[in-house]
């Protein structure tokens, strides 16, 4: 069951749009911000809200990189594994993630933490390789500055625990 | 000074913030739209001054924007939507997200013309995932719009009234295909539509509806302030209009985003604009416009970077994100590499994509990996020729680079196939 806060906040959020099921994916958005991901019972009660069926609204969940079907850590990691990350050198920085995580790509950290995910190019180029935690982009990757990402992040899931 | 050019969309870059409402006015922003809308110049008038500039669309296929804001026909229905494409997925395109971060008010002004112009009261500017900070410096902005009298209800006292939100994608490559995109602004499942109706007649809710991408927008305030003439004379070709937003990436020494007079020389923006090929580096190919272009050789590096000239050769202009592979890059892994991508991304609504796109990638695997046979080639060629069969532009743009591989590198795939294996990695 969906709370009744989030609930009276995504009904806000629909009345404003031109047809309900133009807001689905920001509704998906605003539930994994709570709880991670979308499970059946979310997606029936999502599917309510934006007057859709469950299955219309399976084939845009399944559809969408950023909309999960199944549980993902607190952090989703998703590399930029296009070709100008691939040419400067994304397949070793994976790898070298992944073994400090102890997870390959599409598992979860077994605390929880971090789920690791090859994604197409995220538009920074620029600053190749690059990578987006959640939503946030962090490019110029070393191995030293992964260390310090992973790092604050892990820190930082202490802080909203012990909340 | 030499190689210095005036600069219109990124006039108020800074290096770590986005411009402010302020500082766009004392730029001379929102002067088009106290002239345009304040003074109720004819919609008509409007049109006919984009036309005139000779603008063309920036977000890939260079269709002339005038025509598609006159192509919304006067009898259409109301409400009508104009949509800001700020979808950039292809990779090696990243410089809509610079102008987000650089200037939102030119595209805010840009896009509230364009909806004055065939009678708009709404619009969508569909983001990406990974430019969540740029739709929230657009939120921000737009809030900030509205609060000035630029946005909303009853602009600058008129009876215009437009407003925008920010519509967030989940993030497929397919969504910046514009039909595909009003479906994926509908909650539907994003599949390209193939025309007719077209979008201009019926497009969002069966409305009339205008897709541009977000750097064509951002021109439109600057076109009309200071004219068409002023526009065309921005070109470095006779034939061209404007100033261009290129996007390079790959082994140059500075990569980044620039704005360069249309048609400016691939020489010049590499050597001059990124300081050079990265250290060690000697240019060997790239693809001028995006992944969905053809390889380009040394042989044209002096090419003028416009629609014009890239055509001549058979290439595309694109996105003008040209991405630069040097001596070491095995292009056939870099092919790969961009039919990964394809094949990932296909929205799998129709077969020759669906199933096209990951047999040439298999293909390609093989070769990269020494299972190579001769045999593959003329196989690769046939698939490409057969993915032209498809539903929308993405399966051609995706056997762009490997038709191109074939016509310029055959000699390093061949290597590939004797050698049973990468050259590069041996």
């Amino acid at each position: 069951m969906l709370p009744d806060q989030l609930r009276s906040k995504l009904r806000e959020m629909i009345a404003g749009a031109e047809s309900p099921r133009e807001k689905a994916i920001d509704v998906m958005y605003a539930i994994q911000e709570l709880q991670g991901w979308m499970n059946d019972e979310a997606m029936v009660e999502a599917a309510q809200l934006l007057a859709m069926s469950p299955l219309e609204l399976e084939e845009l969940a399944t559809f969408y990189d950023y909309i999960y079907r199944s549980p993902v850590g607190k952090f989703v990691i998703k590399v930029c594994d296009s070709t100008v990350c691939w040419l400067e050198g994304q397949l070793r920085l994976t790898d070298y993630i992944s073994s400090r995580l102890g997870i390959g790509l599409g598992q979860t950290s077994a605390d929880g933490l971090f789920t690791l995910l090859p994604v197409c190019c995220i538009g920074y180029c620029d600053r190749a390789p690059a990578m987006v935690i959640n939503k946030r982009v962090y490019g110029n990757l070393t191995p030293e500055k992964i260390d310090r990402i992973l790092a604050q992040l892990a820190q930082k899931a202490d802080f909203s625990g012990s909340e | 000074m030499a190689f210095e050019y005036p600069q219109v969309l990124f006039k108020n870059r800074k290096p770590d913030r986005a411009a402010t409402l302020e500082e766009y006015r004392q730029s001379g922003g929102y002067e088009a739209l106290q002239k345009f809308i304040g003074g109720a110049v004819s919609p008509g008038e409007v049109i006919k001054i984009v036309t005139e500039s000779g603008m063309l669309g920036r977000g890939g296929a260079g269709f002339p924007t005038g025509v598609k804001w006159a192509s919304v026909p006067g009898s259409g229905a109301f409400p009508r939507y104009l949509v800001a494409n700020a979808d950039e997925m292809e990779p090696g395109t990243f410089k809509d997200r610079v102008l987000m971060h650089a200037d939102p008010h030119c595209i805010i002004e840009g896009m509230t013309l364009a909806a004055y112009s065939f009678s708009a009261s709404k619009a969508f500017l569909f983001v990406r995932p990974s430019y969540e900070s740029g739709a929230v410096i657009l939120e921000r902005e737009l809030e900030n719009a509205r609060q000035a009298g630029f946005l909303g209800k009853n602009i600058l006292g008129t009876d215009f009234s437009f407003d925008i939100v920010v519509h967030r994608s989940g993030g497929r490559y397919i969504c910046g295909e514009a039909s595909a995109l009003l479906n994926a602004i509908m909650g539907k499942r994003p599949n390209p539509v193939k025309p007719p109706p077209y979008a201009t007649e019926k497009g969002l809710w069966e409305k009339p509806t205008v897709v541009n991408n977000v750097e064509t927008l951002a021109n439109v305030s600057h076109i009309l302030r200071n004219g068409p003439q002023w526009f065309k004379a921005l070109s470095a070709t006779p034939q061209g209009a404007g100033t261009k937003l290129y996007g390079i990436s790959g082994k140059v020494a500075r990569p980044g985003a620039v704005e360069l007079p249309i048609g400016t020389r691939l020489s010049e923006i590499i050597d001059v604009h990124c300081e050079g090929l990265a250290k060690g580096s000697t240019f060997k190919a790239c693809l001028p416009g995006g992944a969905s272009t053809r390889f380009m050789t040394a042989d044209h590096y002096d090419i003028p970077m416009d629609f014009e000239d890239l055509k001549k050769i058979g290439n595309r202009l694109g996105t003008a994100a040209i991405m630069v592979f040097d001596q070491n890059t095995c292009l056939v892994g870099a092919t790969l590499n961009l039919l990964e991508f394809f094949a990932r991304e296909s929205c799998g609504w129709c077969t020759p994509c669906r199933e096209g796109l990951p047999y040439m990638r298999e293909l390609l695997r093989r070769i990269e990996y020494g299972e190579g046979k001769e045999e593959y080639i003329p196989n690769l060629r046939m698939l490409c020729k057969q993915v032209w069969n498809s539903y929308c532009a993405l399966a051609p743009g995706a056997a762009e680079p490997v038709i191109s591989l074939l016509d310029f590198f055959e000699d390093e795939v061949r290597q590939h196939i004797s050698e049973k294996g990468c050259p590069f990695h041996a």
